[in-house]
């Protein structure tokens, strides 16, 4: 089919103009984008367990060596990239939950464009206050009032 | 007269199928589901709760870990996490590499470490001695 009567074909009359292609859910739109940010947390979250699994065998050490390790989470910098890591978590957490209800429910498929951004607004209401409340000892170092 | 044409996977029908790949995506809601408590549940006392991250030593862990009810749960966690995403892994190693030996030398790579990183949280969970140094 040349692209003119590929054009025809998708403006004729009576026919909506869809951005995904009918009966598919992992091509194009939000299928496809929460299927890529699921991987992409989920190799995160996967080599951070490795780290994290790590850093806490330090206990096995000495109380020193634990503190010592643990310290670094504390600090401004590594505090920020713990909000990413619970970001991430959660959007993996939630979209989770969309894929089972799309494989189980059954008006799941027809609803994972709702569901999608159910999701997101849930992240949202979860990270503004989730943010402010792991980072507001970081917030008092930086920009507290030190008298 | 014969059809000229095999059927499709016709060689594999009198072979043993193997459904580790239907167990392995059921595994992966089971364990994801079982999961959003497990991890939710420790991010919010570990990272928000009572002064959050800044409170954690090694005196906390200690506390903590004198409760077998915590020991069990950051037990199960440890397993279910490792092996959820050990298989979200595989999946990944299957999809993207296309040579063969790379896959199978990923796979190995992927298998030995998960395999070290769960012993030795296991370890460490069942050894952990409060009154150490």
């Amino acid at each position: 089919m040349t692209s003119e009567e590929f054009n025809v074909a998708i403006t004729t009359p009576g026919r909506s103009l869809r951005a995904t292609p009918i009966g598919t859910l992992y091509r194009g739109g939000e299928g496809m984008w929460t299927w890529v940010l699921q991987r992409i947390t989920g190799v995160s979250v996967f080599f951070f367990l490795f780290v994290h699994v790590l850093d806490t065998a330090l206990v096995r050490v000495s109380p020193a060596a634990y503190d010592e390790i643990i310290a670094t989470y504390k600090t401004p910098i590594v505090n920020l990239l713990e909000v990413g890591l619970v970001g991430a978590v959660l959007f993996h957490a939630f979209n989770g939950i969309r894929i089972i209800l799309i494989d189980f429910w059954s008006k799941g498929p027809r609803y994972q464009r709702q569901m999608t951004w159910v999701i997101a607004a849930i992240w949202l209401l979860v990270m503004i206050p989730g943010t402010y409340f792991m980072m507001i000892h970081t917030i008092d170092a930086l920009f507290g009032s030190t008298t | 007269m014969s059809n000229p044409l095999a059927a499709p996977r016709a060689g594999s029908r009198n072979k043993q199928r193997s459904n580790f790949e239907l167990y392995g995506w059921l595994f992966m809601r089971i364990s994801g589901l079982i999961l959003v408590f497990l991890v939710l549940g420790h991010l919010f006392i570990m990272n928000i709760l009572d002064g959050g991250v800044q409170r954690i030593n090694f005196a906390f862990v200690a506390g903590r870990w004198s409760s077998p009810f915590w020991q069990v749960w950051d037990l199960s966690m440890l397993w279910l996490a490792l092996l959820h995403g050990g298989n979200g892994m595989r999946t990944i190693i299957n999809d993207y590499a296309e040579r063969d030996q790379t896959r199978f030398w990923l796979k190995m790579l992927l298998y030995v470490s998960t395999a070290i990183i769960i012993a030795l949280g296991t370890l460490v969970i069942f050894t952990f001695d409060p009154s150490i140094g």
